[in-house]
């Protein structure tokens, strides 16, 4: 899992400073990441700390109130999210924005179909985009026996990963998933993470949206840590180790003093307790 | 509802291998059961119903449902419901009668411009539709009325009645009707021209439906209208494109009406509107949008054209006509259920 050393490290997006105000409410404040070529950029957050916000800036459904982004060294600002995917800054959302009861290669290609003759015979060339669906889901190591079956028989990690395999085809350099392994178990979480990770491999900039650090810590070259709007921390991954980012994520004397309430309410012997000391210890 | 019907249809595919599941897992199969079934019943039950004669008077009578529940159908599966549909196959043969009886305009003219009404008063349903975001329920239950009301109020203030006749004395309405009402006979039976309409419009909407942009389109604005939107589609252009889709239909059913029978009554159409959505169902269509197919539809209507004119046929008291109907519709519906779960992998 541990990523290959790019030989240069291209920057494609750069954050500067950026925040995010709705009136006299600040919502984001003072927030600065980079996002490279061939790396995967962790957010982390708790619900609230401004992750969606960020998002919404980076994939061009918000503007910033101040700071800017630079893509490719150049100062840019999306007018809409299409604007952004035209500028090769994919987003692929919690719902996927997939339509559960259409086959595979139709969603694959919805919006975009691709067609072959003209005027009244235009029609969609079907043969083509199943075989181009097949063969991009087998390039992220996804064997569909069956892109005729509707995307809604698939299990959330294999649709995560159509919806990831479907914006690299379409030209994204920029990924940006939001909570992509939130609503799935285990075993799942680790089949989407190794997509993360072959998306990177390819050459991507993959920006990693999640509240969970065991998720974010295998896959991720950088983290980027917020917390009620602001940044507390951008870490690359030499400079932190896991229980740091744990410990991070949830204040550690929050996670200290949570172990003595519950010391004093199960006993020292409860394994749970003895599980968030171990975490404690690990942290310091 | 809607979780059922997606899981129905969500359990299907992973059998699809298998060629003989592969066909009863289609929308259509069940109707195509259905229209078997009662096609056999009436052949054996009367002796008229499968002779020439005979069918060329049920495939008359499906073939103008045929049109309106292919169109209703795509309209579906994209999610949206039009119950102004029957009133509008009145209302644009009627503007054709008013315009070149009341005030002497050339048939052709008044045929065009009445689709041209048809198709705006289409895209208005969908503007508001979409506009708005209200249900095309009530939208179209409002435009349903208001077209009834002006059907009969404006034919009475012209004509004095509540009809029009006289129009086979309009000029050029000889050039005009083989197009929408002539008929041919083959050995005794009458078959008019409505059939081939019901046969090209169905053709066409199949291809549209599986084989176009348009298509994919309608089946994804049906089935998830915010995912559509968030890859691109053209949402509102494409649900207005069905609402004018609808009317335009409706504006052919209209003049196939008119140009059979030379006259039209003020009240043409009104109550219909249930029996296109009852065809549309039967024929696979999902009430809650994003799948369906057109040859489904067209044989729902085969279906309803059928026990139509098998009651006539068996001569059964008529008085009872609508709740046989009504009847026979459920248990088609149910058997399209029944065959769409069977095919859905072995489902119980």
């Amino acid at each position: 899992m541990t990523s290959t050393e790019p030989k240069t490290r291209i920057t494609i997006l750069e954050v500067n400073n950026i925040g995010k105000s709705y009136g006299a409410v600040n919502a984001l404040a003072g927030i600065s990441t980079v996002v490279n070529a061939g790396q995967v950029t962790c957010v982390l957050g708790d619900n609230g700390a401004g992750k969606s916000t960020f998002i919404k800036i980076l994939a061009g459904a918000h503007t910033p109130s101040e700071g800017q982004l630079l893509l490719d060294g150049e100062p840019v600002t999306f007018s809409s999210p299409r604007a952004a995917l035209d500028r090769g800054i994919a987003t692929v959302y919690q719902d996927l924005a997939v339509v559960p009861l259409m086959p595979v290669w139709r969603n694959f290609f919805l919006g975009s179909e691709l067609t072959r003759g003209s005027g009244p015979f235009r029609r969609l060339d079907v043969k083509e985009m199943k075989r181009i669906t097949l063969t991009e889901l087998l390039n992220m190591g996804i064997d569909l026996r069956d892109v005729d079956q509707p995307i809604g028989t698939l299990s959330g990690g294999e649709r995560q990963c159509v919806a990831i395999a479907r914006a690299v085809y379409f030209g994204a350099r920029v990924l940006i998933l939001d909570e992509p392994t939130a609503a799935l178990g285990v075993k799942q979480s680790g089949v989407v993470l190794r997509y993360i990770a072959r998306a990177r491999d390819r050459g991507l900039g993959v920006v990693f949206i999640t509240h969970n650090p065991h998720h974010a810590f295998p896959v991720g070259d950088r983290f980027l840590l917020l917390n009620r709007g602001e940044s507390i921390g951008d870490f690359e991954k030499s400079k932190i180790t896991l229980g740091e980012l744990t410990s991070l994520m949830a204040g550690g004397a929050e996670l200290d003093s949570l172990t003595h309430e519950l010391e004093r309410e199960l006993g020292a012997d409860s394994p749970l307790v003895k599980e968030l000391e171990a975490e404690n210890q690990q942290a310091e | 509802m809607t979780t059922t019907d997606i899981m129905t249809i969500a359990l299907r595919p992973r059998v699809e291998r298998r060629p003989i599941r592969r066909v009863l897992a289609r929308p259509e199969t069940g109707a195509f059961v259905a229209a078997l079934a009662v096609l056999v019943f009436f052949s054996i039950y009367t002796n008229t119903f499968l002779t020439l004669p005979g069918a060329g008077v049920w495939l008359e009578s499906a073939s103008t449902f045929g049109i309106m529940a292919v169109a209703v159908a795509l309209l579906m599966i994209g999610g949206e419901f039009d119950l102004s549909a029957g009133v509008m196959t009145g209302f644009t043969a009627l503007i054709v009668g008013i315009l070149t009886t009341q005030f002497g305009l050339n048939i052709w003219v008044a045929a065009v411009i009445s689709l041209i009404v048809a198709l705006a008063i289409g895209a208005l349903n969908g503007y508001v539709v979409m506009r708005t975001g209200l249900p095309s329920f009530i939208v179209t239950l409002g435009t349903f009325f208001v077209l009834a009301g002006a059907d009969l109020a404006v034919t009475k203030l012209l004509t004095g009645q509540v009809s029009i006749q006289g129009m086979a004395k309009v000029p050029n309405y000889d050039s005009i009707q083989p197009l929408f009402g002539s008929s041919i006979t083959i050995g005794g039976g009458v078959f008019y021209v409505s059939v081939v309409w019901w046969i090209v419009v169905t053709a066409i909407a199949t291809w549209v439906l599986l084989r176009t942009r348009a298509g994919n389109w309608i089946f994804a604005v049906g089935g998830a209208l915010n995912s559509s939107r968030q890859v691109g589609v053209p949402v509102m252009k494409t649900k207005i494109g069905l609402f004018m889709t609808t009317a335009g239909a409706a504006w052919l059913v209209g003049m196939i009406s008119l140009f059979r029978t030379s006259t039209v009554q003020a009240n043409t159409g009104v109550g219909q509107e249930f029996i296109y959505i009852i065809c549309a169902v039967v024929g696979g269509c999902l009430l809650t949008g994003g799948y369906g197919s057109a040859v489904g539809a067209a044989l729902g209507a085969l279906i309803y054209g059928m026990v139509f004119q098998g009651i006539t046929f068996a001569q059964w008291d008529t008085n009872w006509l609508r709740t046989v109907l009504g009847a026979m519709l459920l248990l088609a519906v149910f058997l399209n259920h029944w065959v769409r779960r069977r095919a859905s992998g072995g489902a119980q």
